[in-house]
């Protein structure tokens, strides 16, 4: 198709034809296009259809706005749906596709739902899908959602990354028209570090989309000029194509730049987007102002658009948006709008001028505008031909940005709208049409005098000259005639009707009007259609707008790919991962790995021959029963902990004593939070009169030493206490096993006998000449110099993550005479309290069903024989459970009420969920040797 | 949010950990108070909406306790102490 | 008598050394570190570390030293020279530091190129081009606890937990990808 409504001028690059494709048809466009524009170039003014209604929509608007055009771009794993028109830059070989219709554009069986509007008026789905309850998950929503659907997504996973990153400045401009630009060069020309952010891939704002001159040349000239001097100063970052999301605590601002979305696809190695985290100093709103329509009956035809769009169309873009034009309008913008399509050669063929007393009381037109019907003040009616209509209502102040902080915007009657109020961010400025000031020499002024003022900064530059018109506005939201339907949100089809509705019932509150009837809901928020609902509320119930109020605006501005927000972090990059000393070994052996927080641990190493993992972890345990094992216990948290108070601080953080602890030797330490629940254990060994290494577990290695910083700086802080990690600096292996200390022999270069290394031992030793650390110290039960396996965890009754749930006490654990009360510690007072002293409270004890071959399950429930699985007769629980080769069967831990005293009873494990109900009996937590003879020899 | 660290300078929240009320500095000693004491120390708490004190951990930098005097209604930080002074001025020590 | 290999935190016999555009990043294995905390009421002999305030590095011979946490510094060393830098440390000061040995606690990048401003901007928050040379910090390196010291506009070091030696490399690759 030719570009048949393409005329002269504009900021397009006509040298280059880029072609692209809506619906599968082909079209041309140029550089500098946006999709909107180079399809209205094509004479193609259906985009899309509506949310509810399904109403045909072409553009309402030519920025970031818009309610209606959207569309699919692209396709497979890129394929991005909602995506506005009017803001997708035009790229060579862009696939769009419309979205929300079937089985075409042009013909959508769901338009029917235009002709049931009475069924679909504001609340209709609190009133009509109430009964029954049943249906609502069921058929109710999946209904609603295919009918009032946006766009699809393709379920394949995205190709391309996005990047984080973290900017810092004195000065952040929001926004680079006129205002923008001026404070930007103000304060670069001062030297100051800025950023000036625009969404728009053209820096210039309105100078692009006007005719009128600034210092003499066209403005978006000057602006180029501008835009130019900006990127020679080293100091001065230019962001286009980056859309300031929110203003956040302290100066700091949210912005994402699309990097790559006007490119078919990224450049090697380039995100696609960056998501800014923006840190500054100061702030200038220049988001400038938003026009916005009137509601009158059939306003949201194909071709209907905002006056202020269809000028910047043919301006900026060349592209007339229809053959027979009209404005209709109540403010002397609109009039702009008529002078330069006539200056462009566009037919105007009439200017219904609101404060002339004539309205647009109607259109016609199926799939875009044919006619429209005036009426003037004498109530005479005519019928237009004409195929696009400018509408202006006023304009409203971009000030999204500056109420993020829950600032009430306020009226200003002589422009009609809100502005911002008192109490933005701090540090947020705004000028410019954000600020309510709509002529271009005011947007000049006030960007200059905004940054002067936010900086400090002496001596003013002189301003470019510009038009000044004041401005004339006679407010008008919305047409009184007839009974038809009038947009006011028309992305989320909310109509006058509704807004009467809500009035009717009673929600006429702003907070409630915009959920009644889901006013501003959409993916825009409402940027056109907000304040006319609340305008027409006041009107109904008598009330002014300022009585009325405003309701306000959240991050984001414009809506985010989810992308952007994950960043780097997803897939195999979600988190860093930690690898122990021994993985790389690990690895090549075959080894298979589990995540335990970010660290990945060896879980098993499989030989020739076996198939399954249970083979491979017999085989392990058993020779670890029999011989030896190795284990990498590197995970587990080191802190190093020195001073001439360290015994006394070990003192107060765990419930046993440490202070009385040989140099050379090592013991096992209980850690309670305050209220006197288990937080940690580990064993902690004395490596000199005032040096011990502590270990914590793998999960609270973190956790644990900010503990102990919160004791040594907030509650004693004049102890000689220095504390640091270590987990990382030392590769620890848990060598367990009736051979231990025989395999030890081979590698230590020192006397590691019984005599000279007894049990609970602790030193510095050597391994080929380098330096090493041995501790004999076991929770399997064997001779050992560290941990093994969790199935000998449990054979031995050792307690870890099922067990330190946060809810334990030490009693709970069978480690209640570990509580010193001799001395003050971290959670001794309150460990003491009635309800956790109580005898008939949970006592960890082990469990092994009573038929050897049956099954327990962790999380099963204890119940005495006979009783009833009810909640009243539980018992308790399993905690954890394993296979013990060792003893030939299932064998578990759990905390039974009264469990001390139940020790060889026989009671049930039931688990409901899997009907299991097992017959166990109750025995020491300790399986195996519960004397401790195999660890002592 | 932004916390201006008495030794640092500006730092972002990002990099600290959030404990709760600086309160939790002034534990009763537990060889002579008793549990209502701890009761109370350990969870009693004011929840004004206004200024509170606050212990934040700076855990991605010095390793700093911090006591922040914060405005939970409109974030402003008023003041910002090492908890290590601040223990001390109330006649903490070993 | 038991015979050990060296292998670097990357699982290799060779420090890494790695380039994207005109970043270069060499892994440092021949750093030996300790940590020293002066204890309470004590002062350290002088002249054997260099003491620099918050948020410095300061260079000296043999030893450079930044700081960490009020009282505390990381002392950087030779490795050929002071493998047993901490015992070193310790025998200086006796009974008035905690030294502690942290040589395998951490890899060692050193980041060269043109200007590393666009590289960290991706990677953390820190103002890399505002800062003076010789600031040493920690910081958040995409999730990980780094210290990261400027040692110039074009030079710089970091410091990762050696355990995520490679997830720290990947992240310093993807963000010079991306960046330059």
């Amino acid at each position: 198709m030719s570009q048949s409504h393409r005329i002269e001028g504009g900021q397009i690059d006509r040298s280059k034809t880029l072609r692209f494709t809506f619906d599968g048809l082909p079209y041309l466009g140029h550089p500098g296009d946006t999709l909107a524009s180079a399809l209205l170039a094509n004479g193609v003014r259906l985009m899309g259809r509506s949310f509810k209604y399904h109403r045909p929509r072409g553009p309402l608007s030519a920025g970031s706005e818009e309610p209606n055009a959207l569309v699919e771009l692209r396709s497979g794993g890129r394929q991005e749906p909602n995506t506005r028109a009017t803001v997708a830059e035009l790229f060579d070989g862009l696939e769009a596709n419309s979205q929300n219709r079937w089985p075409s554009l042009r013909f959508d069986a769901l338009a029917i739902n235009d002709r049931l509007n009475a069924f679909f008026a504001a609340g209709f789905y609190y009133k009509t899908f109430m009964w029954p309850k049943s249906f609502w998950e069921k058929l109710y929503e999946p209904m609603i959602r295919r009918a009032a659907g946006l766009g699809s997504v393709s379920r394949e996973e995205d190709p391309d990354s996005y990047d984080k990153g973290f900017l810092h400045c004195d000065l952040l401009v929001i926004g680079a028209g006129p205002s923008g630009l001026m404070a930007a060069l103000t304060a670069g020309r001062a030297g100051k570090r800025v950023i000036l952010a625009d969404e728009d891939f053209r820096m210039g704002g309105r100078l692009n989309a006007e005719t009128f001159a600034v210092a003499g040349t066209s403005g978006a000239d000057w602006a180029s000029a501008v835009v130019a001097e900006l990127s020679t100063l080293p100091r001065v970052r230019l962001l286009a194509r980056t859309t300031v999301l929110g203003a956040f605590d302290h100066g700091i601002y949210s912005a994402v730049e699309r990097v790559s979305d006007h490119l078919p696809v990224p450049a090697a190695g380039k995100p696609r987007q960056v998501l800014w985290r923006i840190y500054s100093d100061r702030a200038i709103l220049c988001g400038g102002a938003t026009e916005r329509p009137i509601a009158f009956e059939n306003n949201d035809r194909p071709g209907i658009m905002l006056a202020a769009a269809l000028r910047a169309y043919a301006n900026r873009w060349g592209v007339k948006a229809g053959e027979r034009i009209a404005v209709f309008t109540n403010n002397d913008d609109g009039l702009r709008t008529a002078s330069d399509l006539k200056a462009k050669g566009v037919e105007v063929v009439a200017v219904i001028d609101s404060r002339d007393g004539e309205e647009v009381i109607d259109t016609h037109g199926r799939l875009g505008l044919k006619t429209i019907i005036t009426r003037d003040r004498k109530g005479r009616t005519r019928e237009i031909r004409v195929d696009a209509l400018g509408v202006s209502g006023g304009w409203n102040p971009n000030v999204n940005i500056h109420s993020h902080h829950r600032s009430r915007p306020v009226w200003d009657a002589s422009i009609a709208a809100f502005v911002p109020g008192a109490e933005g961010p701090p540090g947020l400025m705004v000028a410019g049409a954000a600020a309510g000031v709509l002529s271009t020499h005011g947007a000049l002024r006030t960007g200059r005098d905004a940054a002067i003022s936010a900086l400090g900064l002496t001596g003013a530059m002189d301003l470019p000259e510009a038009e000044d018109a004041p401005i004339s506005v006679s407010a008008l939201w919305h047409v009184a005639h007839g009974k038809g339907r009038a947009w006011i949100d028309q992305q989320n089809d909310v109509t006058v009707k509704d807004i009467k509705l809500a009035q009717q019932e009673n929600f006429t509150s702003v907070e409630h009007m915009k959920r009644y009837t889901t006013l501003g809901m959409a993916t825009d928020q409402g940027k056109t259609g907000n304040v006319i609902g609340l305008a027409i509320m006041a009107e109904l119930t008598g009330r002014s707008i300022p009585e009325t109020g405003t309701t306000i605006y959240r991050p984001p501005y414009t809506p985010v790919a989810l992308g952007a927000l994950a960043g780097r972090s997803r897939g195999k990059e979600f988190k860093p991962y930690r690898l122990t000393p021994s993985h790389h070994w690990a690895a090549e052996q075959g080894a298979t790995f589990v995540e335990v927080g970010n660290w990945l641990r060896t879980q098993w190493v499989p030989k020739a021959g076996e198939t399954e993992w249970r083979q491979s972890v017999d085989r392990e345990v058993l020779a670890t029963r029999k011989s030896v094992g190795i284990c990498d216990v590197t995970t587990l948290g080191k802190i190093d902990i020195q001073g001439t108070d360290a015994g006394a601080f070990l003192d107060r953080v765990y419930a046993n004593t440490f202070s009385t602890l040989p140099v050379g030797r090592c013991r096992y330490g209980l850690m309670l939070r305050e209220d006197g629940i288990v937080f940690d254990d580990g064993t902690t060994a004395r490596m000199g009169e005032h040096e011990y290494v502590m270990t914590t577990t793998t999960a609270n290695a973190v956790t644990v030493f900010r503990h102990l910083e919160f004791c040594r700086q907030c509650l004693w802080p004049d102890m000689d206490v220095q504390l640091i990690s270590t987990t990382e600096a030392w590769a620890q292996f848990s060598v367990a096993g009736p051979n231990a200390r025989r395999l030890l022999e081979k590698v230590v270069d020192q006397d590691i006998s019984d005599a000279a290394f007894p049990y609970m031992g602790a030193g510095n030793i050597t391994v080929g000449g380098l330096r090493a650390r041995l501790f004999r110290i076991s929770f399997s039960g064997e001779l050992a110099y560290e941990i093994a396996v969790p199935v000998m965890r449990i054979e031995k009754g050792h307690v870890a993550g099922g067990e330190l749930n946060g809810q334990s006490t030490a009693l709970n654990m069978g480690l209640g005479r570990m509580v010193s009360k001799k001395k003050d510690s971290i959670g001794m007072v309150l460990s003491q309290r009635e309800g956790l002293t109580d005898a008939g409270g949970y006592r960890l004890v082990g469990v092994r069903p009573v038929d050897p071959k049956a099954k327990l399950t962790a999380g099963s429930h204890f119940l005495e024989k006979g009783a009833a699985a009810v909640a009243a007769n539980d018992g308790g629980w399993l905690t954890s459970k394993v296979y013990s080769p060792h003893i030939g069967s299932d064998i578990a831990l759990g905390y039974l009420k009264g469990g001390d005293s139940k020790i060889g009873t026989r009671m049930r494990a039931v688990n409901l969920l899997i009907g299991q109900d097992t017959e166990v009996e109750i025995v020491s937590p300790h399986f195996l040797d519960p004397e401790g003879e195999r660890l002592r020899g | 949010m932004i916390i201006h660290h008495p030794i640092l300078g500006p730092r972002d929240a990002q990099e600290f950990v959030y404990l709760g009320d600086a309160s939790l500095i002034n534990r009763p000693d537990g060889m002579t108070a008793g549990v209502e004491a701890f009761h109370d120390y350990a969870y009693n708490r004011d929840n004004p909406a206004g200024d509170h004190r606050e212990l934040w951990y700076h855990e991605q930098g010095d390793r700093s306790w911090l006591v922040v005097t914060r405005n939970t209604v409109t974030h402003e930080i008023i003041k910002v102490e090492l908890a290590r002074d601040v223990a001390r001025a109330q006649g903490r020590s070993k | 008598m038991a015979s050990l290999m060296a292998m670097t935190a990357l699982g290799a016999r060779e420090a890494a050394v790695v380039t994207v555009g005109p970043l270069s990043i060499a892994e440092r294995v021949d750093v030996a570190v300790a940590s020293v905390a002066v204890r309470r009421g004590r002062v350290l002999a002088a002249g054997v570390i260099p003491q620099p305030g918050p948020s410095r590095w300061e260079a000296g011979k043999p030893f450079s030293a930044f700081w960490v946490t009020p009282d505390m510094w990381f002392v950087e060393a030779d490795f050929a020279a002071h493998e047993l830098l901490a015992d070193g440390l310790k025998a200086s000061f006796g009974d008035a530091a905690s030294v502690t040995e942290q040589t395998d606690a951490w890899v060692i990048f050193d980041l060269s190129a043109p200007d590393l401003a666009p590289v960290f901007e991706r990677l953390c928050n820190v103002d890399f081009q505002a800062l003076p040379e010789g600031y040493a910090t920690r910081t958040v390196l995409d999730h990980l606890g780094v210290y990261l010291i400027k040692h110039g506009s074009g030079a710089a070091r970091v410091y990762g937990p050696r355990s995520s030696a490679q997830s720290l490399l990947h992240a310093l690759k993807i963000a010079a990808r991306s960046a330059f």
